[in-house]
C-alpha cells in the first residue's frame, strides 16, 4: 500500500492516537487489509506502540493482517438467518471454495466470512458478494452465485 | 442557508417550508432502507426519476427516497402520497403503469396491493394494511415521511421544537423531571430509567461531561436502530441535544458499526445541515448552549456495545468491559461523567418534550411505557420492523402484525433479548410486551430482536447458536465466561450430534450458574440465558437429542437422514439432477434411491422435490428402510393426474 495515502488517512484524523481504530478502519476499507508497513507508519506517527496496534488489528474483527481475495463473501449467520438454514448455506459455501469462515484461497479468488444480521432478514438466508446482495438463498442457488465470479 | 438564532426563527422557516409545500402535490415515497435496497430499491427510483422526466412531471410530483418503512417482506416498497396508495414488490418494469394509471390518473395498479393470504382481500391504503393498522409508530412513524437527507423533511413535520422547547422554556433541571416522569426506560438492553441515569450525570462531579450514542447494535437479528439512524438520523441528534442541555455536556459521540455505511452517511449528512442551521455548534439557536458531535465507527466486537467497552473503544483501546461502578455516569470517557443511552432511546425523547410526560406515560404497562420498536424476524409471514405500545400481547405481534407462520407450519417459540435473552413458547403467547414481563418468563426485551421458530426450529440447536456466538464475542477477561462458554459450546455441540450422555445437563447447568455469577460484565453473567430458557420450556428435546439420538425438529444434521419415500416417488428426476454429490440413484420411470453413503445432508433434494409429490422425506432416530428390491423399482403409472 502507498505510505501517502496512509499518510493522507493519518492526516485527516490530526495523528491523534484516540483516533488509532478509525485510522486502521480507512486503512482497512481502502486497502481491504493491514499490511506491516502501513501499521508500522502508524505506529511512527500517532506514536502508539506496535504491539497496542497488534493487539486492536486482532481484537476487532474488522481488520485483516492478510490479504484478501479479489471477491468477498460474507455469509450473514444472524439469528433469523440462522433458523431459515443459514449454516446449510456456509456448509455449500465452504465446500464449493475449499476454505473456512475467515480464509481465503490460495489463488486469492475468494475469502470467506460470516457477519452477524446484514439488516436484510426478509431476504434471509443472505449473502452479500462484493457488496451485492444475493438474497433467499438454497445451498444450490448460493454455489451457483459464486460461479459467475471470475 | 442563514442560521437560525432563536426559537421563532426556527418556526418562521418552518412556516416557510410549510407554504412553499403544496399538502395536495403528489408525493412518491420509495423506500430506500437497507432492506428494500437489498431488493432493488435504487433502480425503482432511478426508474421514477426517468419516467417522470421522461413525461415532463418532474415540477408536479415529488419524489423521495426515505428510510425503512418497515414492511421488509413485501420491498420495495412505494407509497404514494397523499392517497397513502401503499405498492409493494414494485419493480423498475412497473414504474411506468404506477405513474400512468395512479399519478396521471386516479386509478390504482391492482396488482401490487396487498393481498389478504386468507381472504385474498386487497387493501390500497398504507394504514389498512394489517401489518401496519396494529402498530402505533410514533418513534418509527417518521421514517416513511421524510428523506433523511433533507433537513427541512424533518422540519416539516415539526423537527426541533422540542430542542427549542428545552432551551428557551426549560431548565436543564425540568427537562430531566420530565423525562424522569415520562417513565421512559433504556431501550438498549438493561431498561434503566433514562432520566434517573441522567440526573447522576447531571449531578456528577467533573468536567467536561459527555453524551454517547450507543449504535452499535450488536444483537444478530436486529435492525431496529440503524433504521433509525438511516431513516430519521435527526431525531436522534435532536434527543441527543436535548440530553446534553440537560445533563450539561458539550461534546458527543455517535458510536456506530462499521457494517452500517448507510447510517455513518446519513448521520453525516444530518449533523453537518443541522450545523449549517446553527442546530449544532456554538450557540445553538442563538442560546448560549454550544454542542458539537463526532461520528466513530465501532470495528466489529459484539461487547462494544457494552457500555465500558464501548468507552474504551472510543478512546482507541481494545472494547474490554471494566467493572462498573465506578458508572460511566461518574468516571466514563478520559474519566469523565459520561451518559450513553441507545439510539431508540434518545429518539423517544423529543417526542416526550413535544407531547408531554405524562401523555408518553400513558402508553404501555405499569413498568413500560411508551412503544418499543421491534425486529419481527425469522418464520414470520411479515419480516420487518414494528413498533407497538408496551403491554400488547406477543400474540397479536406474532399474529395480526406479522401474519402468523409462513407454509402452514407452526408456532414453537419466540426468541426475544439477543444472545442475552430466552425463548418464550406458545403456551406464553398471551404475555403483554414490557421489560419486566419478559424478564419473568427468562427472557428479556434487549434491544428488541424478536425471532420467530417454528416447528422445524431446533430449540437445543438455538442455544448452542448463541452460545457459540458468544463463545466468539466473550473479550477473554474473565475465566466463567471465555472457558465456561467454550465448554458449554462443546457440550451443546455434541448433544446436537447425538454425542451427548447422561449428566450433560447437570454440567451445563454448573457452568450456566458460574458464569452467571462470576462474570464481570453482563455479556458473561446472561450468556447461560439462551440455554437456561429453552431448558425450561422444551426439556423434551434435550432428552431425546441425548436418550433417542433423536432431533424433534428434524433439524441437526447430524441425526437426520433423507429417505425417499418409493411410495410417492415419481421419478421426475429433478432432486437426481440437483444432487451436489450424485447419492442419487435413480432414472427415467426408476423409483429413485438415496446413497445414505454418499449423502452429506445438504438438504437439496428435500427443497426440490416438487411439493405435490413430497416424496422426500427426513427422518430421525428411527433407521432408514432398506433400499426397494431393483425389481419393484419401475414405475408403473397408474393415472395420468399423477404427472
Ligand atoms: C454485551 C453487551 C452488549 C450490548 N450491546 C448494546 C448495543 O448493541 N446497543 C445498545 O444500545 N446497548 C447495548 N448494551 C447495553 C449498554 O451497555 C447500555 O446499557 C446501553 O447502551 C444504555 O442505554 P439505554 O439506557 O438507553 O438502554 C449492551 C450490553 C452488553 C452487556
Ligand atoms: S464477562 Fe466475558 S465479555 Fe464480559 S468482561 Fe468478562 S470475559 Fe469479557
Amino acid at each position: 500500500m502507498d505510505i501517502q495515502k496512509v499518510d493522507q488517512i493519518i492526516d485527516k484524523h490530526g495523528a491523534e492516537a484516540s483516533a488509532l481504530i478509525q485510522v486502521l478502519l480507512e486503512i482497512q476499507r481502502e486497502n481491504h487489509w493491514l499490511p506491516q508497513e502501513a501499521l508500522a507508519r502508524v505506529a511512527e506517527r500517532l506514536r502508539v506502540p506496535a504491539s497496542r496496534i497488534r493487539h486492536i488489528a486482532t481484537f476487532y474483527k474488522a481488520f485483516s493482517l492478510v490479504p484478501k481475495g479479489r471477491h468477498e463473501v460474507h455469509v450473514c449467520v444472524g439469528t433469523a438467518c440462522h433458523v431459515r438454514g443459514a449454516t446449510r448455506i456456509l456448509d455449500t459455501l465452504q465446500d464449493a471454495t475449499g476454505i473456512l469462515p475467515g480464509e481465503t484461497d490460495a489463488e486469492l479468488k475468494f475469502s470467506l466470512e460470516t457477519v452477524n444480521c446484514l439488516g436484510c432478514c426478509a431476504l434471509g438466508p443472505v449473502m452479500v458478494v462484493d457488496g451485492k446482495t444475493h438474497g433467499k438463498l438454497s445451498p444450490a442457488a448460493a454455489a451457483d452465485a459464486l460461479k459467475s465470479y471470475e | 442557508m442563514a442560521r437560525l438564532n432563536s426559537s421563532e426563527d426556527l418556526e418562521r422557516l418552518r412556516r416557510e417550508i410549510l407554504a412553499r409545500r403544496d399538502p395536495k402535490k403528489p408525493c412518491v415515497a420509495v423506500c430506500a432502507g437497507t432492506g428494500c435496497l437489498a431488493s432493488g430499491a435504487a433502480d425503482v427510483v432511478a426508474a421514477f426519476r426517468r419516467e417522470l422526466d421522461a413525461r415532463g412531471l418532474a415540477d408536479k410530483v415529488a419524489l423521495r427516497g426515505t428510510g425503512c418503512h418497515g414492511f421488509c417482506e413485501k420491498g420495495p416498497i412505494v407509497v404514494l402520497d397523499p392517497e397513502e396508495t401503499c405498492y409493494l414488490q414494485a419493480t423498475p418494469a412497473d414504474v411506468p403503469e404506477i405513474i400512468e394509471k395512479s399519478l396521471m390518473g386516479k386509478e390504482v395498479v391492482e396488482r401490487l396491493l396487498y393481498v389478504d393470504p386468507q381472504t385474498k382481500e386487497k387493501t390500497v391504503r398504507e394504514p389498512d394494511i394489517p401489518f401496519y393498522k396494529h402498530q402505533k409508530r410514533m418513534v418509527f412513524g417518521p421514517n416513511r415521511k421524510l428523506d433523511p437527507r433533507n433537513i427541512e423533511d424533518y422540519l416539516a413535520i415539526g423537527g426541533y421544537r422540542a430542542l427549542a422547547r428545552a432551551l428557551f422554556e426549560r431548565t436543564p433541571e425540568q427537562v430531566i423531571l420530565e423525562v424522569k416522569e415520562s417513565r421512559l426506560r433504556g431501550r438498549g438492553g438493561a431498561g434503566f430509567l433514562t432520566g434517573v441515569k441522567w440526573e447522576f450525570a447531571r449531578r456528577a462531579a467533573g468536567k467536561p461531561k459527555y453524551v454517547v450514542v450507543n449504535c452499535d447494535e450488536g444483537d444478530p437479528g436486529a435492525y431496529m436502530d440503524r433504521s433509525l439512524m438511516e431513516g430519521n438520523p435527526h431525531a436522534v441528534l435532536e434527543g441527543l441535544l436535548i440530553g446534553a442541555y440537560a445533563i450539561g455536556a458539550h461534546e458527543g459521540f455517535f458510536y456506530v458499526r462499521q457494517e452500517y455505511p448507510l447510517a455513518v452517511e446519513n448521520l453525516g449528512i444530518a449533523l453537518r445541515q443541522a450545523e449549517e442551521h446553527g442546530l449544532l455548534g456554538k450557540n445553538i439557536l442563538g442560546s448560549d448552549f454550544d454542542f458539537t458531535a463526532q461520528v466513530h465507527r465501532g470495528a466489529g466486537a459484539f461487547v462494544c456495545g457494552e457500555e465500558t467497552a464501548l468507552l474504551a473503544s472510543l478512546e482507541g483501546q481494545a472494547g474490554e468491559p471494566k467493572p462498573r461502578p465506578p458508572y460511566p455516569a461518574v468516571k466514563g470517557l478520559w474519566g469523565k461523567p459520561t451518559n450513553i443511552n441507545n439510539v431508540e432511546t434518545w429518539a423517544n425523547v423529543p417526542l416526550i418534550l413535544n407531547e408531554g410526560a405524562a401523555a408518553f406515560a400513558a402508553i404501555g404497562t405499569a413498568g413500560s411505557k411508551g412503544t418499543k420498536i421491534f425486529s419481527l424476524v425469522g418464520k414470520i409471514a411479515n419480516t420487518g420492523l414494528v413498533e407497538v405500545p408496551m403491554g400488547l400481547p406477543l400474540r397479536d405481534v406474532v399474529f395480526k402484525i406479522g401474519g402468523g407462520i409462513p407454509g402452514g407450519r407452526k408456532f414453537k417459540a419466540m426468541q426475544t433479548g439477543g444472545p442475552s435473552g430466552g425463548c418464550i413458547p406458545e403456551e406464553l403467547l398471551d404475555l403483554p410486551v414490557g421489560f419486566d414481563e419478559l424478564t419473568r418468563a427468562g427472557s428479556m426485551m434487549g434491544s428488541g430482536g424478536m425471532i420467530v421458530m417454528d416447528e422445524d426450529t431446533c430449540m437445543v440447536d438455538v442455544a448452542r447458536y448463541f452460545v457459540d456466538f458468544l463463545t466468539e464475542e466473550s473479550c477473554g477477561k474473565c475465566v466463567p465466561c471465555r472457558e465456561g462458554l467454550r465448554q458449554m459450546h462443546r457440550i451443546l455441540t455434541r448433544i446436537t450430534k447425538g454425542e451427548g450422555h447422561e449428566g450433560d445437563l447437570e454440567t451445563l447447568q454448573q457452568l450456566a450458574e458460574t458464569a452467571q455469577e462470576a462474570s464481570l460484565c453482563a455479556l458473561g453473567r446472561t450468556a447461560p440465558n439462551p440455554f437456561l430458557s429453552t431448558l425450561r420450556y422444551f426439556r423434551d428435546e434435550y432428552e431425546a437429542h441425548i436418550r433417542e439420538k433423536r432431533c424433534p425438529a428434524l433439524s441437526c444434521k447430524a441425526l437426520i437422514h433423507y429417505w425417499i419415500d418409493p411410495a410417492k416417488c415419481r421419478a421426475c428426476m429433478l432432486c437426481l439432477r440437483k444432487c451436489p454429490t450424485q447419492a442419487i440413484d435413480g432414472g427415467k420411470q426408476r423409483i429413485h434411491v438415496i446413497d445414505q453413503a454418499k449423502c452429506t445432508n445438504c438438504g437439496t433434494c428435500f427443497e426440490v422435490c416438487p411439493a405435490k409429490f413430497g416424496a422426500v422425506r427426513k427422518l430421525s432416530g428411527v433407521p432408514v428402510p432398506p433400499p426397494i428390491p431393483e425389481e419393484q423399482r419401475t414405475l408403473v403409472r397408474a393415472r395420468k393426474q399423477d404427472e
